[in-house]
């Protein structure tokens, strides 16, 4: 009956409970969406990094990472597939790159970029390149003379599919090294940051224009399953010479990233935090004159010889129905926008220079993490209940002779 | 025995800056199944009297002793406890849970004491049929009369057999005939049942239906007669 009685006291005052309960639905639906919303951007920043070249891990020569220059080439890449080949758990996919900086020019442009030597067949699951081509052709792996360059970069240099473009670089003598590539394709990317940087030529192509023999730059790898990247990682660590090579993961190779994740992760709680002070107030606030109006119920209860501990129970339920319902409406709320939201996205192209540079694509869609839903739950009712029990001690301290006289 | 005894009691009230003596050293003894009225004019004390005896107060000085525990060492708990087993209530307001309907109000009491649902149901039922009130069981005090609310109080108070019922003006809210009708039933009770009834009160009909009438003024035993009562 105790149940009974906190359930239809919460009714006493509908239209009081239901504006509690709607605080309670929309300050859950925020967290939840926004949530949403917020890791979605993460995850997005994450999957652009992996994707565009970054992979899940590399391995480079030691000192290529702080001086990217063909010296510090990969000259036994056998010896590396070897290890990859030992390590990696089955359906790991890795492939080998040249990449060195460049200077791409035509007749009316001319601009750093960085061109990038791939085994067309290998890199194709590894990155994004393998599906992006939209105009042309993806690399032959026994072209010589062809790249793949970005719909942005084509536009900035007024080119088009089947013209040339001049690439420059030092090779391995440390002389300039020059030859011009025929457009056969032009890829579309996630970033228009990434149109415009890359170049792709076939893998021979770079190592004899650049006079690397079989030297290349790194290999890139992709795992099965993101969470064994630290395994994996300390594994090719072990597996190669650390005077030789150098073993890197994601979060080193885009700290930019990682350290938006960072404040994403906090950002996130400091969100649920806000929308709760929010909230709290006005719960504390409609909790308390709930309580006040029932002065002399709450000394009648005493004077029956109902405990203190008791009246806080009951205040406390109550409280805990008005949580659990709001709490229900709120995630089914979120969730149905989610969904809504999922299907189109939100276009963000207005914001779009400020969005490439974290790395984060023009259009988000919400990514829901069951780690956030059960925080912003779970903070919700357990904070409330903490807000409520003001109210609820509130209740139980007046003496049966203080409450029952009161008007 | 006494069911209650109360020695030199004294309570004095703070209202705002005046201190108020409700009660100036009162001794009174009350025996088992009397059918008792504290009568006097407002403010002389009986009311504070009624709460110290139920456990609801605690007195200044002196001592008090319901069904042969002393209320002045009690904690509040076991004074909470105390009133559970021991003491009904019956208030001049009625003071039902509006949410609960009549037969959930006088099951409350009986829930609180641990007693199991069936055995719980079957007892407010009988009792509520005893004041007249059968087929009343689920409707809620709004739906009620004044003196079905006042009768549903009753109901409350005696169906958990307290030693004791305090009713504090229970006539207060009710015409004549109404309130006349209920002090049948209390009168009933206190006949059938061996309850102690103590009443509060002001109104002469009350004073009329008691069996014994203590005058009260000035927080002190004015007058004490026994008679028979209507």
């Amino acid at each position: 009956m105790f149940i009974v009685l906190s359930w239809r006291n919460v009714w006493r005052n509908p239209r009081r409970t239901i504006v509690i309960m709607t605080a309670v639905v929309i300050g859950v639906w925020c967290m939840i969406f926004l949530g949403a919303l917020m890791r979605g951007i993460a995850n997005q920043m994450v999957r652009n990094g992996i994707s565009t070249l970054t992979g899940h891990i590399h391995v480079h020569q030691r000192g290529y990472r702080n001086d990217p220059v063909i010296e510090n080439s990969i000259r036994h890449p056998d010896e590396v597939e070897r290890a990859l080949t030992a390590v990696c758990p089955p359906g790991s996919l890795w492939t080998p790159r040249v990449r060195v900086n460049a200077v791409a020019s035509n007749a009316r442009h001319s601009r750093g970029v960085t061109l990038v030597g791939i085994d067309p067949h290998r890199e194709a699951p590894v990155s994004f390149i393998g599906t992006a081509v939209t105009d042309g052709n993806y690399l032959d792996p026994g072209d010589r003379r062809g790249v793949i360059i970005g719909k942005a970069l084509a536009e900035k240099y007024e080119t088009k599919l089947g013209w040339k473009l001049l690439v420059m670089s030092q090779d391995e003598e440390g002389e300039i090294a020059s030859k011009a590539f025929r457009i056969t394709g032009i890829f579309r990317a996630e970033l228009e940051s990434t149109e415009t940087q890359y170049l792709f030529v076939t893998l021979p192509a770079a190592q004899e224009m650049l006079s690397m023999k079989d030297g290349i730059s790194e290999f890139s790898i992709v795992l099965p399953d993101h969470d064994t990247v630290d395994e994996v990682t300390a594994g090719l660590r072990s597996a190669l010479s650390a005077e030789q090579y150098a073993v890197h993961d994601w979060r080193e190779l885009l700290p930019i990233v990682t350290e938006y994740l960072k404040i994403y992760d906090n950002f996130i709680y400091l969100w649920f935090l806000v929308v709760f002070i929010a909230m709290g107030f006005g719960i504390v606030n409609t909790t308390l004159m709930a309580v006040f109006e029932r002065i002399r119920e709450f000394g009648l209860l005493r004077s029956l010889g109902m405990k203190p501990l008791w009246i806080v129970r009951e205040v406390l339920i109550e409280s805990f129905f008005i949580l659990f319902v709001g709490m229900v409406l709120g995630n089914l709320l979120g969730f149905l926008s989610i969904f809504i939201v999922s299907t189109t996205g939100i276009d963000l192209s207005s914001l779009a220079a400020g969005m490439e540079y974290a790395g984060m694509s023009r259009i988000i869609y919400p990514s829901i993490d069951i780690r956030d839903v059960l925080a912003a739950n779970l903070f919700v009712l357990l904070l409330r209940l903490l807000v409520s029990l003001y109210p609820a001690i509130k209740a139980a301290r007046f003496t049966p002779v203080e409450a029952l006289s009161h008007t | 025995m006494n069911i209650v005894e109360c020695t030199e009691l004294r309570k004095t009230y703070r209202q705002g800056k005046v201190e108020v003596n409700a009660l100036n050293g009162i001794t009174l003894s009350i025996g088992k199944s009397e059918f008792t009225a504290l009568a006097g004019p407002s403010g002389s004390g009986k009311t504070t009297l009624l709460n110290l005896i139920g456990g609801l107060d605690t007195s200044d000085s002196g001592r008090i002793t319901v069904d042969g525990n002393n209320l002045d060492s009690m904690s509040q708990s076991e004074l909470a406890v105390m009133r559970l087993k021991k003491v009904g209530f019956v208030f001049q307001s009625y003071n039902l849970i509006p949410v609960l309907t009549a037969l959930e109000n006088v099951e409350f009491v009986m829930l609180l004491q641990g007693i199991p649902s069936s055995e719980r149901r079957s007892r407010a039922q009988a009792i509520l049929d005893d004041v007249g009130l059968a087929g009343t069981y689920h409707r809620r005090p709004a739906e009620l009369s004044g003196g079905q609310q006042q009768r549903v109080a009753v109901a409350r108070a005696i169906v958990s057999n307290p030693s004791i019922v305090l009713a504090d003006e229970p006539t207060a809210n009710l015409d004549s005939a109404t309130g006349s009708g209920l002090l049948d039933i209390m009168r009933e009770m206190n006949e059938r049942r061996n309850v102690t009834f103590i009443f509060s009160t002001h109104d002469r009909m009350v004073m009329e239906h008691a069996r014994r009438l203590v005058l009260i003024k000035d927080g002190r035993v004015a007058d004490d007669q026994r008679h028979d009562g209507k």
